[in-house]
């Protein structure tokens, strides 16, 4: 028999905002344990929620950009559980009325993946169980810090469309600058719903739900393994049991947490403390007009307009800052195909050996260009541009200055060359020979021998122009 | 006329000419506390005797000496809920309502005892034990402000914040035979009360008369950042805009609210309140309101529910008290809020949880809460007719200690008249008018449209002007 399998997402995004969800605390990651934190987001008694406005905005944003119907009359509702990390003994979400419903994602090959709701909540601390000591210890550093959870339909039918979903998901959360969307940080979390049925079948399995993924890497293995053992399971005649499961990196295998007989009644109901958000038409078209021009738009004007290949479009548009950075440099008055191979080059290779994103880059996009200019222009060799490139990336450095202070700038003095050429001609009697018996190698033997003499500073054109004219000339 | 007969009002007057000292207003305030708290265990704690001078220039009630229920975090200084759980909990921060009053001048002499977590309608249920009526020891002053209302009836202090969820400053401000109002829901930020049931709870002023209500009203109402359900209103008009005119008013007199189950002496003293608005230019009118057959169960389904969750921060992790002798966590939360609760307390924990539970939502929390717009509702439509409503506050006079906590339902069902006032989040003033046979006090209710507060305040203004039942103060033998 053939299976299916069927998958929906509950991803759970940090939102960038400065401070947290119901306090003005630091949303900062890390920090001293407990020292991002005030009686409000400890839960404190007498203490009372108030809604940062800003969240309300970015949950908002980026239901927009994932197409959604915005609750006009949406409300926060306690959920009620016990747990060290959670000080009120209740996380404050949203059940009944979330901010935004029924949206849909198209994540190309004519598929799309429809949205159930987006809502708000607060994260949880952390425990830090330090088994010497025995002891647990809570840190409230993460408590109250805003997230909002994208629950999908059971649309997904492959590991590869799960990941699809979630690179198209965080492209548009980093455009929108919601979020950063670092997973090795948990500002994006993602739980898996599987379940697997004969292929045709209209109805669904019995699913799993799978935690602690965190890894484009480790969702595609948890979901391989997951269908993989609930077909065995089937194919032996046994049942699925509806459980929480958790994914272990190590032993690349999903274990059961908790069954479903064992789920907690969360005891939902209204917040109380926090009056009903209204939703205005103004508001929401004040943040219409705000939303930015997302990737896949660029990357098709981008095409459309500069010419730029498909491969290029997509790498340039792959963060916003460098999509920013390319549309500066262009702007400039650079090549776009010129600023794209850069980009796809330099600048990605310079960040990855720095560790930094682009949003972090201190190099300009008129310094760029500047570079650019002077290969085009026969100022600078190519390599020799990028050596320049790498010495001025960290800091922006000035080119001109640079290239003065260590003599780089490219020999198109073609007197110079010319004599150059005849130096190598005459000392190199041997390779002329060759190249006159029809080997094209020695050609290239003797042009590097040209550049070395010249330190690498000399146009290659203009090398192999005069080096081929004076060897037909003898 | 000595110090403690006068009303806040009138004390802060003598302070303002230099007539008494602030020091002299403490010290009689201290010793009538001292003398009192080993018979009528008003306050959980006392501070002083000596307190820094208040700029007397702040507001109308500066130099006033002045406590807080024990419900209201007051920073530095311990705030127990009158609950076990709460141990030696001392706040790092204020309550909004504390912040305003140290502002304008407030001395506040310590934290007056209650009901555990404001639950109950005697005070009975304090871990610290029962708070009795200054006019008959034998009995309870009320709840849930129950110290707070026995603590000013005995004038220890001249005024008290209390709270009140379902008419916890009204009834054992009838009950002892002082002035105490519930505002509109929102009037008055709850940053900092410790909170009971989130969407009904209310702070608000026990005081001799209903221009010391208005007063202090004055000081702590007004929209607060850090209350999201708090009101942009205007503050600081109630007082100067008394008039006690009530000409042109028209008062709606609820017949369900004057049935069964009300003790004749007390619908006597009321109706007879009816008749001296009726002289100052008020209409009086009968009418029905059958509502208030669904107040009750309305009311403990959804204050239960919201205790429950309130209630669950208290598991011995962070602050309080924490029980002893536990294997992991589960007994950890267990054992602590097992032994650290009272039984009304848990009573009201697992009601509320079952009326959350799932498969019981729809039928209970859904319910109570459809019910509750119909309540409102209800109300809004009586004031369409009528300016305020006049009621008792509750059918009788203060029961003997004791009697209450054998028969809770019985207990909950004396709430009637009060809870539909924090279910429509409307303003309430309950006011001394009169006596019964056995010399204990009666009250009367007024009711206002939401923000309405300064029409109640004005209607018991000029009630008190022609009456003298505020001003009668249980004499110092009833204490010994």
């Amino acid at each position: 028999m053939t299976w299916e399998t069927v998958i929906g997402l509950e991803t759970h995004v940090e939102l960038a905002t400065k401070t947290k969800i119901f306090c003005s605390c630091t949303t900062q990651f890390g920090g001293d344990p407990n020292t991002h934190c005030c009686p409000v987001c400890t839960g404190m008694p007498g203490t009372l929620p108030v809604l940062n406005e800003k969240v309300l905005e970015f949950a908002v944003k980026a239901g927009l950009a994932l197409n959604c119907e915005i609750t006009r009359r949406s409300q926060f509702d306690r959920k009620n559980y016990f747990y060290p990390d959670l000080p009120k003994a209740y996380q404050i979400s949203q059940l009944y009325l979330p901010i935004c419903h029924d949206g849909a994602v198209d994540i190309g090959g004519g598929k799309t993946i429809r949205i159930h709701e987006l809502h708000m909540e607060e994260d949880a601390g952390k425990l830090v169980h330090d088994p010497w000591l025995d002891q647990t210890k809570a840190d409230y550093n993460r408590c109250g810090v805003p997230l909002i959870e994208i629950v999908t339909e059971p649309d997904f039918r492959s590991a590869e469309e799960v990941i699809a979903y979630l690179e198209q998901l965080r492209s548009t959360l980093q455009y929108l600058e919601v979020s950063d969307c670092k997973m090795q940080e948990g500002s994006l979390r993602c739980d898996v719903n599987l379940s697997v049925r004969p292929a045709g079948s209209d109805t669904f399995g019995t699913r799993t739900e799978m935690k602690n993924l965190n890894s484009f890497k480790a969702i595609s293995r948890a979901i391989a393994y997951e269908s993989r053992r609930q077909i065995e399971l089937l194919e032996e005649g046994k049942r699925v049991v509806q459980e929480t499961r958790r994914w272990d990196e190590n032993k690349d295998a999903t274990y059961a947490m908790r069954s479903k007989e064992n789920a907690q009644d969360y005891r939902y109901f209204p917040e109380p403390d926090i009056p009903p958000v209204e939703i205005s038409e103004a508001y929401l078209e004040r943040l219409r007009a705000e939303q930015p021009e997302m990737a896949q738009a660029r990357q098709a004007r981008y095409q459309a307009h500069w010419g730029l290949p498909a491969y290029d479009a997509q790498m340039v548009t792959s963060q916003k800052a460098l999509a920013l950075f390319f549309e500066a440099t262009v702007a400039l008055g650079a090549q776009p195909k010129q600023v794209s191979n850069w980009i796809m080059g330099e600048v990605l290779g310079q960040l990855s050996a720095h560790g930094m994103e682009a949003k972090d880059m201190a190099l300009t996009p008129a310094t760029l260009a500047r570079l650019i200019a002077l290969v085009q222009e026969g100022k600078l060799n190519r390599n020799t541009a990028v050596k320049v490139f790498e010495a001025v990336f960290a800091t922006n450095g000035d080119v001109d200055a640079y290239i003065r202070e260590h003599g780089l700038e490219q020999v198109s003095d073609t007197g110079l060359v010319s004599s150059v050429v005849e130096q190598v001609l005459a000392a190199n009697e041997k390779s002329v020979a060759d190249f006159k018996a029809g080997k094209e190698k020695a050609f290239g033997f003797l042009v590097g021998q040209v550049m070395r003499q010249l330190k690498g500073q000399a146009a290659p054109a203009v090398v192999n122009q005069l080096l081929r004219e004076q060897l037909e000339r003898q | 006329m000595e110090l403690y007969e006068l009303t806040a009002l009138e004390l802060a007057h003598k302070l303002h000419t230099g007539e008494v000292t602030q020091q002299e207003a403490a010290d009689t305030a201290l010793s009538r506390i001292h003398a009192a708290q080993p018979h009528n265990n008003a306050f959980i704690t006392v501070s002083g005797p000596a307190f820094p001078a208040a700029d007397l220039s702040a507001s109308p009630l500066a130099g006033v000496p002045m406590a807080y229920k024990d419900n209201i975090c007051t920073r530095g200084t311990t705030t127990t809920c009158a609950s076990s759980i709460l141990g030696q909990f001392s706040p790092c921060y204020d309550a909004t309502v504390v912040e305003c009053l140290s502002a304008a001048g407030a001395v506040s002499l310590g934290k007056l005892n209650m009901d555990e977590f404001a639950m109950g309608s005697t005070s009975e249920t304090s871990c610290f034990g029962p708070v009795k009526n200054p006019w008959d020891l034998t009995r309870v002053a009320g709840g849930s402000s129950g110290g707070a209302a026995a603590a000013v009836a005995h004038r220890e202090v001249w005024y008290a914040i209390g709270s009140d969820t379902g008419g916890s400053i009204r009834q054992p401000a009838a009950y002892c035979g002082v002035t105490g109002m519930k505002p509109t829901y929102g009037t008055v930020s709850r940053y900092g009360l410790i909170a009971y049931a989130s969407s009904l709870d209310q702070m608000g002023p026990i005081a001799p008369s209903a221009a010391d209500c208005a007063a202090v009203l004055d000081l702590i109402q007004g929209k607060d950042p850090r209350d999201g359900t708090s009101l942009d209103i205007p503050a600081g008009r109630l007082l100067d805009s008394l008039t006690g005119d009530l000409r042109g008013k028209k008062i709606g007199l609820p017949v369900d609210c004057y049935g069964e189950g009300l003790d004749a002496e007390v619908r006597s003293a009321v109706l007879a309140a009816a008749e001296v608005l009726k002289a100052r230019g008020a209409a009086v009118e009968e009418f029905a309101l059958p509502v208030m057959n669904y107040v009750v169960p309305t009311y403990y389904i959804i204050a239960a529910a919201e205790a429950s969750s309130n209630l669950s921060r208290f598991d011995g992790v962070k602050y309080g008290w924490r029980a002893e002798g536990y294997a992991d966590l589960g007994e950890l939360y267990t054992k602590t809020r097992t032994q650290g609760f009272g039984s009304e307390v848990k009573r009201r924990i697992l009601l509320g949880t079952f009326v959350l539970s799932s498969g019981y939502y729809d039928a209970y929390y859904k319910k109570a809460l459809q019910v509750k717009s119909l309540i409102k509702q209800a109300f809004d439509d009586a004031f369409t007719k009528y300016d305020l409503l006049l009621t008792p506050v509750a059918p009788t006079t203060a029961p003997k200690l004791g009697e209450s906590l054998s028969d809770p339902l019985k207990m909950y069902l004396s709430d009637i008249y009060t809870v539909s006032v924090n279910l429509a989040g409307l303003p309430a003033l309950s006011m001394p008018c009169g006596f019964d046979s056995k010399g204990l006090p009666i009250g009367a209710q007024l009711i206002g449209p939401a923000l309405g507060d300064g029409m109640v305040l004005d209607a018991a203004y000029g009630y008190q002007q022609d009456t003298h039942w505020h001003r009668h103060i249980p004499q110092g033998g009833d204490l010994k």
